[in-house]
């Protein structure tokens, strides 16, 4: 029987197959119903071919609003939680200080910790101060559980770089903002990178502990959240897709770019 | 250029410990830390002391809170809520299996099987969270609605019935019951499984197959002997990275499932941002996080791994 050694042996490839697709279909899901027309409140069932939504993607009230805020926020808590996180991951990777396996503790637990519980606190902590809920708290709160993120992801490549490398700049006289600034920094480049863009999408698709933070603030996962009890508009559809097909672009541009200058060198 | 004809003056070999360029490099490591630092005590610390506090306060929003050690509030929480706890467990014990189970062979895939497809598989594997996690979780609305092809797909092959008969669905439907809890749950947190899974399995040597396979082991004996061991550390990452969140989550038991179904997050939820009992809260946030930990402890202590994160 050919056709059942074929799927013996590739049984492995089969499964990852199957595994792919569950991953890929609510994707998928999310891209044909953008072009829905649906009758009543609710975009889950499908009715008729429309581009309606795409011809007018902040046809929605408010929606618009909430996502250019949650870009915003996006944006400067990416800023914030890069900053103080790649600091924290040049002090864990390159200096040996009192207190390193606490500091280490600390940037490990908010990772290990569920969201709801550092969510409740902080808002307790926010609610009890009289610290009114709004912009403001999420950005704090955003960057709190970004940092740990950024350090993991800066520390990582910091760790692997060659410290000989920086000896060696600053045995040719290079003066120590110059060696961190012309040696050190480009190299950890890619690691900053990294945990700033991690820190973006966390920041962006964050819900729980902007859910407990944010009073009467709408960012987009808020608004998202509040249509599925009043009613789902088709253009939510329509920003998941492009924001995906955005994302996809930019990834294989890069990996296209990537392997050219890979195959130059 | 008279310096050149004299004997260099004995210069006192300074103290390298003490030099004021040694003390300023000392404190370099503290001036890094301090901001970060100074953040995550303000902002994380200090509200998990403040939270602690909260679960042994007494009072209503309008007189304020005061600390009375009020302890009940913890056996309140508990004898009101140990269903929500359970099936917090239960869903994301499940989820976390089916994870292990479904993500595997995908990150077996990756690493051994897809040759020059490998960094293709890898996007495709991150590209789901391009789309906010809430559009994706709604989807599953349309993907599991009643009567569409997947539940009547399902229900024809009579795979329905089967889990009817354990409770896992209710009659001919999926949606609204803890199957549907279950599935969003596996899918949200899938891609942390596979992530880690593929990090230690890409480390591998293939040559460490062929050897085994020399030793006239069957295929599945060299997975089980040589390929599962080495790939331990990430089987308990992943879990970890599944169990922790998937326990304290509240979405998915919300948008896929009905009240039968809420968990723990739901329960602090509600408590916190419409009941407005923040010692309620308080106290089963940190009953849910002494669950965990005891959960954890006793998994890392059985699965035995010394590299962690």
């Amino acid at each position: 029987m050919p056709v059942v050694n074929w799927i013996r042996r590739h049984l492995v490839v089969i499964a990852g197959a199957l595994a792919l697709a569950y991953l890929i279909l609510p994707n998928v899901v999310v891209m044909v119903f953008s072009f829905n027309n649906p009758t009543g409140r609710f975009n889950y069932e499908w009715q008729a071919f429309s581009t309606d939504a795409w011809t007018n993607p902040c046809g929605v009230a408010d929606m618009c609003d909430s996502l250019s805020l949650s870009l915003q926020i996006a944006v400067y808590a990416t800023v914030g939680a890069t900053v103080l996180g790649a600091m924290i991951a040049f002090a864990l990777a390159r200096y040996r200080f009192r207190g390193k396996g606490a500091t280490n503790m600390l940037i490990f637990l908010p990772m290990a910790m569920p969201e709801v519980v550092m969510a409740a606190s902080l808002g307790t902590l926010f609610l009890n101060m009289r610290i009114p809920f709004g912009f403001w708290t999420i950005l704090i709160a955003h960057i709190m559980f970004c940092l740990s993120f950024v350090v993991t992801a800066v520390k990582a490549r910091v760790m692997s770089m060659d410290p000989r490398l920086e000896q060696a700049a600053q045995d040719l006289y290079a003066t120590p903002a110059q060696t961190f600034f012309r040696v050190t920094l480009p190299l950890a480049a890619p690691g900053i990178a990294s945990g700033a863009l991690l820190a973006f999408a966390l920041s962006f698709d964050d819900f729980i502990i902007t859910n407990f933070n944010a009073g009467s603030t709408v960012t987009f996962p808020m608004f998202v959240w509040g249509s599925a009890q009043r009613g789902t508009p088709v253009q939510i559809n329509v920003i998941g897709t492009a924001m995906f097909v955005v994302a996809v672009l930019c990834v294989l541009v890069g990996q296209v770019l990537g392997s050219k200058r890979k195959a130059r060198a | 250029m008279t310096a050149v004809a004299q004997a260099p003056a004995p210069v006192k070999p300074a103290d390298p410990e003490r030099s004021p360029a040694a003390r300023r490099r000392r404190r370099v490591p503290y001036l890094l830390l301090f901001p970060g630092l100074a953040w995550l005590l303000i902002f994380f610390v200090a509200p998990m002391i403040y939270q602690a506090s909260t679960s042994v306060q007494t009072g209503s929003l309008e007189k304020g809170f005061k600390v009375t050690w009020h302890f009940a509030t913890y056996t309140d929480a508990l004898t009101e809520y140990y269903p929500h706890f359970l099936r917090s467990v239960l869903y994301a014990g499940s989820a976390t299996a089916l994870c292990l189970l479904i993500g595997y062979p995908l990150a077996y895939t990756i690493a051994f099987r897809a040759g020059r497809w490998r960094n293709v598989l890898l996007v495709l594997v991150i590209a789901p969270f391009f789309t906010s996690f809430l559009i994706r979780t709604l989807a599953w609305k349309t993907i599991l609605s009643d009567g569409g092809p997947v539940v009547s797909g399902l229900d024809t092959l009579g795979l329905l019935d089967l889990t009817s008969s354990i409770g896992l669905t209710e009659g001919h439907r999926v949606l609204a019951t803890p199957l549907a809890v279950v599935c969003g749950l596996t899918y949200n947190f899938l891609p942390f499984m596979i992530l880690p899974l593929y990090t230690s399995l890409e480390r591998i040597d293939p040559r460490l197959h062929e050897a085994s396979g020399d030793l006239y082991a069957k295929p599945l004996t060299t997975f089980r002997k040589v390929t599962f061991p080495l790939s331990m550390p990430g089987v308990v990452a992943g879990t970890l990275l599944t169990f922790i969140p998937a326990t304290g989550d509240y979405i998915n038991a919300e948008l896929l499932g009905t009240t039968n179904q809420k968990m723990v997050g739901n329960v602090i939820q509600s408590q916190f941002l419409r009941v407005l009992d923040y010692p309620t809260a308080a106290a089963l946030s940190f009953i849910l996080m002494a669950v965990i930990l005891v959960m954890v402890t006793l998994y890392i202590r059985k699965a035995g791994t010394e590299e962690l994160v």
